[in-house]
């Protein structure tokens, strides 16, 4: 076996670079989002993952639609009740350690929807880590929702489930900012 | 239509009502009230017969008149019809009331009353007599209310918040 030198150094360099970083590193850039997407928030999350804001830059693009090889659960949009033990079923078979964002008024709070078939915010049945405000909110503001996971996956260390009981409940706040011209210019 | 109506079921008083009634326009589209026992027959004629050939269900739906003005009648079962062969429309209405709203189903003569039949069942609690599977459709299973009743409260009442909830500790 002429190759094993060269397979061992590479293997220590990795070892050695995960021992530095953690593995929570190579986790946080290649975090596989289970799209949940009911309504409207659903559009702007594909826009989200579509060339223009191009999530894969954050390592996020890979979409899967099945849960056990997905660690984040982006809910986006509103849950009637009739889905919730679906979504709850979803999350459930999903892969440890993950991760949850609400995404949109309606997955947080119910939205504009305050009926007696729509689930007042996922939070309520399920642990979110982030919400992501809007109605819709923008791409931006789901990828800062998305970075926000990443800063926790970063800073959080392997911490069993439990010790996450209650999601983190991190609110995103908008990244854009209205800037105004001065009377000057 | 009506004469062939009135023909077929002389003891009947079948007579055509305005379905919009719009302050100073004349009426343009046309109901009629069927009793739910002669409601069979009747649809099964306006299918058949060579003048109405009404070969088309095109909605079947239902209205809860309570608080309405002047209704004498809880719940409308409204059936609109169409016929392709000679263009023209018509409404059936059929008025049941409370405690136990039944009107025969009429998935025998269209079949696509099938999905709507269960669907008025799931939310006004209207039981379609003789639907081969009269199931709730919209809403789950376990829900017992029918939330299009005008006494239902929109917000529910607590359904939604009864649910079992999932900890990071079940994952
Ligand atoms: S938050 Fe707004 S955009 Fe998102 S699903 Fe609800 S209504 Fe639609």
């Amino acid at each position: 076996m002429g190759n094993d030198d060269l397979v061992t150094t590479r293997l220590e360099t990795l070892v050695n670079f995960f021992r530095e970083k953690g593995v929570n590193w190579a986790r946080k850039n290649s975090l596989w989002p289970m799209p949940f997407a009911t309504a409207c928030c659903g559009i702007e999350l594909m826009a989200t993952g579509a060339s223009r804001y191009d999530v894969a830059r954050f390592g996020a693009e890979v979409m899967r639609f099945s849960p056990r090889q997905s660690d984040l659960l982006i809910c986006a949009g509103r849950v009637a009740i009739k889905m919730m033990p679906v979504l709850q079923r979803i999350y459930l078979q999903m892969a440890e350690p993950k991760w949850v964002i609400s995404m949109g008024a309606c997955a947080s709070t119910g939205g504009v929807f305050d009926t007696y078939a729509v689930v007042q915010g996922v939070d309520q049945f399920l642990p979110v880590d982030v919400y992501v405000p809007g109605c819709p909110p923008r791409p931006e503001t789901l990828i800062e929702g998305i970075m926000a996971i990443q800063r926790l996956v970063e800073k959080e260390g392997i911490r069993p489930s439990a010790e996450r009981e209650k999601g983190m409940r991190h609110v995103v706040q908008p990244t854009y900012q209205l800037t105004m011209p001065t009377a000057a210019e | 239509m009506l004469a062939a109506l009135q023909s077929k079921f002389p003891s009947m008083s079948l007579e055509l009502r305005p379905l919009v009634v719009r302050t100073n326009k004349p009426a343009d589209q046309f109901y009629v009230r069927v009793e739910p026992g002669a409601l069979l027959e009747v649809m099964r004629f306006l299918r058949d017969d060579e003048r109405t050939k009404f070969e088309q269900l095109i909605d079947l739906t239902c209205v809860d008149y309570l608080n309405f003005p002047d209704a004498a009648d809880r719940y409308g079962v409204v059936y609109s019809l169409l016929s392709l062969t000679h263009n023209h429309r018509l409404w059936i209405k059929c008025f049941v009331n409370d405690p136990k709203p039944t009107v025969p189903s009429v998935t025998s003569i269209w079949k696509s009353a099938d999905w709507m039949e269960r669907e008025v069942f799931d939310m006004f609690g209207v039981v379609f007599e003789g639907h081969p599977d009269l199931r709730r459709i919209l809403t789950w299973d376990e829900f017992e209310a029918y939330p299009l009743r005008k006494d239902y409260p929109l917000r529910g009442k607590g359904e939604r918040e009864d649910y079992p909830v999932i900890h990071r500790t079940d994952a």
